[in-house]
């Protein structure tokens, strides 16, 4: 029997997806799952010290007014623990220097993208290398995808999954790299973990709606080099029941939904890690 | 360079894609142009301008364009100078002052936090857009382009310059739209004792949309001793102040007081019977819902109904749903974005507001516009419908979206009478504990003595006289002020708190502040004390210059009133300043029977309670129901059906609203089952929205809605019962049943109320007689109680000579509760070899239908809602479809019997086969009509031959027949009366002619 598993599910600011977040989190065995408000860490009331377990959840933090979580990077770059501690983003660092996991999913994902946590080259965390920009629709969608997943990456999260059905639901979720050098190193290095694809999850592809926003290389989620930060632009939240699936009544699924193999990975990890 | 504005140092910072990276916003806006005004232009770039008012150093400047402003991968920046551009015309647009500008809210927050506390003050972030184009274009394209597409004149401005042959500096000196007022709380007197004309005067220049009756009334008023005195002693002279009438004009607004629905009225029918009727609200909706629940008895699962800011009933023993719907048309008229937007968010606000507050699950959305490609000339202030049609879906996906509630439900319904004006019908469903801190939580109590608070936005001066502008018709002085645009984040932020402080009881009631602003939301919480006192001067502003009647009335968005027990208050402060939340507290609740306003130290309203809420004498007004004289129509049978088939789908009210539902989200929060889009590929239209609200439960909440405007040209009876009918089958046909569903109504009505305006408003009144009588029938039969509902009256549009009056038009919605949601079904067909059954009898009921519309005819044929079968057999359906014998159910509604099974089949994406000599008809000599009547209460089923026995064992004494079968050969096929193969399509060919007409 492992430790206990502690995860903090983040809300607020425009956050809304958190409460589906932190029920993955309960049914993949975490101990203890805390819906906890950016305002309660800025407050000092909670620290994510206290937890191995980082969910950013989707939402439009600020509106994405700035572009999307440009303005919640900023409040976690400036934003200081009871206005003169420490930065929110120090309690970042240190969270993931101890080797905890972090996973961002869609504005969670843009959020990561954003500060540099992935991917984080050479464990520079803080380095932005990549973007998420404007679908190239020009407009949000609704719309389930299928993602093929890479068995070679060192994404924890992703362990033994080899395929995945999940909703896209966003308006900028074209990953950009700053350069072909970028997206190489990308390549190589495993850090591409899920791609946009055909039905049978096999091949990656450019055509839309199948990749909904044209990003480069058909990528819809990277991780960091050690597979412990993991962010994708596809929901694995919402899709935890098979009543989930668009087709649960004309197809014949499994009771479990496929995103939760991934808080599954989460949780098992850490328990055996810390064990 | 800098420029000096009094002493606020000006700057901006622009921000453009580099060279090179897509602008998919800017290819989206070239396609626009192109497509709705014509203009071939090449090329439009972007780029997002923030001017930025504060004493700020280049270092400054560069940090913030560097760091939140920018995003350092695909984007440039300058500051202080244009980025330089390679274009013809630069429209840059901005919004005019004092409009809600959330974007620069944001940036404001966003340099504040970069810059650290002490620098915070005085900080101001406006911002516009840039559109660089290329093209070969005249100035006055490019004129055309900004005022067709780009901006909109009410709450936007815009600047044209050359891009190529100009001076850089040119143009660029930074415009800053801040409102200049000076600070004047004044308040006026004003004299009542005044003839009617002057009354008349007095009551349409200042907005108040009060008649010369309830002038007087008010006059009458005054003039008592007894209040005389009590206003001396308050320190107020016998005149009425500015505040005082604005305050009553709002509350007995027809808006805020359904005025006509409360009216006493004299109704005469086609044989000349007379009968007086003493409010149509309380006998026929009210009513209604009385007798229903008292056949429920013991079993009623109705908690709060027409009481609150929306009706409540149980979901099961721990929890409790909320439900209302509202329009939002005027503003939407004049700004659709805004307008939409605003009315999303809008509604969000009543169930969040009822009881001790709601958490939001879900939202639905009904639009009716004018055809997008109308193509006659426009009369003056109106928008094209296809601009209110981008514009409106544009502002509930933000709404929506950001707020975090799924959109689950709506339809769009089209009509060139919405022209001049758009309805825009948004609702919101909540769900609560069934107690807090062991209290009911439908509930609402006051005591003397607790705090008036205010949360959420500041006031401002937008907003103001909605709820007596949206009483009028649309004409040449409508107010801009009027138009507001909401801020979902500040909301949510809100909601968030909220929420936070309901659980740890920190409040002991709220309510939103909607139409009426204060005055309405604490003037209706001080009836559950029995009066209040506050003082305005302590309400927070956007920007100085507020006169104290405009505080009380502002209808600024984003606010909730709260009664917070004075013991409670240092908690409920201290967390909103943790959630980064604005809360003031106002004043407190009393028992002094007085709505008591100050500013200051100055009172500046004293007014009864009970004349306020109570005073508003009733209308009398006139209905005379005439039945239109109408012909049947007149046109041959068509020799190819499948070309018919396919001029149908194609029709705008049939056809796939895809491109919009897919731009909502419609599974945030994790608890989709059923969603808009089903079948083979996702792209079948859903009857019926099915959501789990409680991730750890199966139960399930089911959500429709009926509408059919159309009908109404003949009966309006007939089409409240069949809107009625639509809802509830839509219910049935995913799984819901009549043993727990209740009903929203939501009229919207031309002006009804007889004048030289309205001359035929007699028969306008007596439609509305009409579909309330409908109303207390239908839902007495099928046992579904209304739980809330609105009433928008004055949907007509009248400029010059030209008068354009919406068809009436009534929304029902319907909430339910499902059992299990695994039981659900959907309407696509299944598997090749399923039987494919037609339940319902179809009768030559073609009035009022698409097929008629084809031809131009309205007809006289209206469908007719047979109440006692209808009720019979959607139990039995109900029944077989929890008993899992039926693999696809679906509605037929527009474009009948037809229409339901090409649905079925393309969505399935299979074939099916089908014998028309075997659809349950009566009366029926022609195939077209057989395809195409609308009778109300029929479905398409299909069903796995190894259930058959069990599925016609439960449908045994109801109208049902076997027709055909489900093929896997992906043909439509439909074999005629006299066995001839009549139809023959491909279901590909049959999608492409649905998908089509909206897909952009």
């Amino acid at each position: 029997m492992g430790k206990k598993v502690k995860a903090i599910v983040l809300t607020g600011n425009g956050v809304n997806c958190e409460m589906e977040m932190a029920h993955a989190c309960r049914l993949a065995g975490a101990d203890t799952v805390d819906i906890v408000y950016t305002g309660e860490l800025l407050a000092g009331g909670k620290k994510l010290d206290d937890y191995h377990f980082l969910n950013l959840p989707g939402g439009f933090l600020d509106g994405d007014d700035l572009g999307s979580a440009k303005a919640g990077a900023n409040r976690f770059l400036h934003g200081r623990v009871r206005e003169k501690e420490e930065r929110l983003f120090d309690q970042l660092l240190r969270f993931i220097g101890e080797g905890k996991l972090v996973l961002g999913v869609c504005n969670g994902c843009q959020l990561m993208v954003k500060l540099g946590l992935l991917p984080a080259f050479d464990g520079n965390y803080g380095r932005q290398e990549a973007t998420l920009t404007v679908n190239d629709s020009g407009r949000f969608e609704d719309r389930w995808v299928y993602l093929r997943v890479n068995p070679r990456s060192p994404c924890v999260f992703t362990r033994g999954v080899d395929r995945l059905y999940l909703p896209v639901r966003h308006g900028e979720g074209k990953f950009v790299p700053m350069d072909e050098a970028v997206l190489d190193r990308l390549e190589k290095n495993g850090h591409i973990v899920v791609q946009y694809s055909d039905r049978n999850c096999r091949e990656a592809v450019m055509d839309y709606p199948a990749n909904p926003n044209g990003a480069i290389r058909a990528i819809a989620g990277i991780c960091d080099e050690t597979g412990r930060l993991f962010g994708l632009m596809p929901h694995p939240e919402a899709f935890l029941h098979y009543t989930n699936h668009p087709r649960w009544t004309r197809e014949a699924l499994p009771e479990e939904g496929m995103g939760l193999a991934l808080f599954r990975n989460a949780v098992e990890f850490i328990r055996g890690k810390n064990g | 360079m800098e420029t000096e504005k009094g002493k606020i140092m000006v700057h901006r910072i622009e921000v453009g894609f580099r060279e090179g990276v897509r602008d998919a916003i800017g290819e989206k806006t070239r396609d626009r142009i192109a497509d709705n005004l014509g203009i071939p232009v090449v090329s439009v770039r972007t780029a997002e301008v923030y001017t930025v008012e504060g004493d700020l150093s280049p270092a400054d400047l560069d940090a913030a364009a560097r760091g939140p402003l920018s995003d350092p991968i695909i984007q440039e920046f300058s500051f202080d100078r244009p980025l330089s551009s390679d274009c013809d015309w630069i429209i840059e647009v901005g919004f005019r002052p004092g409009v809600t500008d959330n974007v620069g809210r944001t940036a404001g927050e966003a340099l504040a936090l970069l810059y650290g506390t002490p620098r915070r003050k005085d900080l101001r972030v406006y911002t516009s857009r840039k559109y660089m184009l290329g093209g070969s274009l005249t100035r006055s394209d490019a004129e055309k382009i900004a005022s067709g597409i780009l901006a909109n004149d009410l709450i936007q401005r815009y600047e044209i310059r050359e891009g190529r042959s100009r001076d850089p500096r040119e143009g660029e000196s930074p415009y800053v739209p801040k409102v200049h007022i000076q600070d004047d709380p004044s308040v006026e007197v004003i004299d009542l004792d005044v003839s009617d004309e002057v009354l008349q005067n007095i009551s349409a220049t200042r907005v108040l949309a009060l008649t010369v009756e309830e002038m007087r009334g008010i006059r009458g008023y005054l003039k008592d001793p007894a209040v005389r005195e009590e206003r001396r002693k308050a320190g107020l002279g016998p005149g009425i102040t500015d505040v005082e009438l604005e305050c009553l004009a709002q509350t007995w607004s027809e808006h805020c007081k359904h005025k006509i629905f409360n009216s006493l009225i004299t109704y005469e029918d086609e044989k000349g019977n007379r009968e007086v009727i003493d409010s149509l609200f309380k006998t026929c909706i009210k009513g209604a819902t009385r007798e229903i629940r008292e056949a429920m008895g013991e079993k009623d699962w109705c908690l709060s109904v027409f009481v609150d800011n929306a009706g409540v009933i149980r979901f099961n023993d721990r929890f409790n749903l909320v439900f209302k719907v509202e329009t939002h048309n005027s503003p939407s008229a004049l700004d659709p974005y805004g307008g939409a937007l605003t009315g999303i968010v809008g509604v969000n606000r009543d169930p969040f507001g009822t009881g001790k507050g709601a958490k939001l699950i879900f939202n639905t959305d009904v639009f009716c516009f004018a055809s997008p490609y109308y193509d006659r000339p426009l009369p003056p202030r109106i928008l094209h419908p296809r601009r209110i049609y981008e514009g409106v879906r544009e502002g509930v996906e933000h709404g929506g979206n950001k707020s975090g509630i799924p959109t689950v439900n709506g339809s769009i319904v089209f009509d060139d009478r919405f022209l001049g004006k758009p309805l825009v019908y948004c609702g919101t469903g909540g769900i609560m504990p069934a107690r807090i801190l062991g209290e009911p939580s439908h509930f609402k109590e006051i005591r003397p003595g607790d705090l008036v608070v205010m949360t959420g936005g500041r006031i401002g001066k937008d907003g103001i006289h909605g709820a007596t502008f949206s009483s009028e018709e649309l004409h040449e002085d409508s107010p801009v002020t009027a138009v507001q645009i909401g801020d979902p984040i500040t909301q949510k932020k809100m909601t968030d708190f909220l929420l936070l402080a309901r659980d740890r009881g920190l409040y002991r009631a709220i309510t939103d502040n909607g139409a009426g602003g204060l005055s309405s939301s604490v003037g209706e919480m001080a009836t559950l004390s029995g009066g209040c006192e506050m003082d305005l001067k302590k309400a927070p502003l956007k920007y100085p210059g507020l006169k104290p009647w405009e505080i009380l009335i502002s209808e600024a968005q984003e606010r909730m009133s709260l009664a917070v027990p004075p013991e409670r208050i240092d908690a409920f402060l201290e967390l909103a300043r943790e959630m980064d939340v604005e809360a003031t507290v106002l004043g407190r609740f009393t028992a002094s029977g007085k709505f008591h306003v100050l500013y200051g130290e100055k009172t500046v309203a004293c007014i009864d309670m009970e004349f306020l809420h109570g005073g508003v004498p009733q209308m009398r007004l006139e209905a005379k129901w005439i039945p239109p004289s109408l012909e049947e129509g007149e046109f041959p049978e068509p020799e190819d059906l499948g070309a018919a088939l396919k001029t149908i789908l194609a029709r705008l009210n049939v056809c796939s609203k895809e491109s919009v539902v897919r731009q909502y989200d419609h599974e945030v929060q994790g608890g989709s089952v059923l969603k808009p889009l089903v079948g083979a590929r996702n792209d079948g239209p859903g009857d019926a929205a099915v959501i789990r609200p409680l991730l750890d439960s199966m139960e399930g909440v089911v959500v429709a809605h009926g509408i059919c405007p159309r009908y109404g040209d003949i009966d309006t009876y007939h089409m409240a019962a069949a809107a009625i009918d639509e809802a509830v089958r839509n219910a049935v046909s995913v799984g819901g049943s009549l043993d727990h569903l209740a009903g929203l109504d939501n009229f919207c009505w031309c002006d009804p109320v007889e004048s030289e305006k309205t001359p035929d408003g007699r028969y306008k009144l007596a439609q509305l007689v009409r579909a309330n009588r409908a109303l207390y029938d239908y839902t007495r039969i099928l046992g579904v109680p209304c739980i809330s509902g609105k009433d928008s009256m004055k949907n007509d549009y009248i400029i010059g000579d030209t008068k354009i009056s919406i068809p009436p038009t009534l929304l029902f919605s319907v909430i339910g509760r499902i059992a299990d949601v695994r039981t659900a079904v959907t309407m696509d067909a299944k598997k090749d070899g399923d039987l494919v059954y037609a339940v319902g009898i179809t009768k030559p009921e073609l009035g009022g239908s698409e097929w008629y519309a084809c031809h131009g005819i309205v007809g006289k044929s209206v469908p007719v809602v047979d109440g006692p079968r209808a009720k019979a057999l959607y139990d039995a359906l109900s029944g077989a479809i929890r008993a899992g014998c039926v693999a696809s159910c679906h509605d037929c509604s527009d474009g009948g019997l037809a229409v339901a099974l090409a649905e079925t089949a393309f969505a399935g994406d299979l074939g099916v086969e089908v014998d028309l000599a075997r659809v349950p008809a009566e009366g029926i000599d022609r195939e077209d009509f057989l395809l195409f009547s609308e009778s109300q209460s029929r479905f398409v089923v299909t069903v796995s031959p190894a259930r058959r026995e069990d599925f016609e064992k439960a449908m045994k004494g109801h109208v049902f027949a076997s027709i055909g079968v489900v093929t896997a050969d992906r043909k439509f096929r439909v074999r005629g009366v006299g066995g001839k193969m009549r139809i023959e399509e491909g279901i590909d060919d049959l999608r492409k002619a649905w998908q089509e007409p909206l897909a952009f």
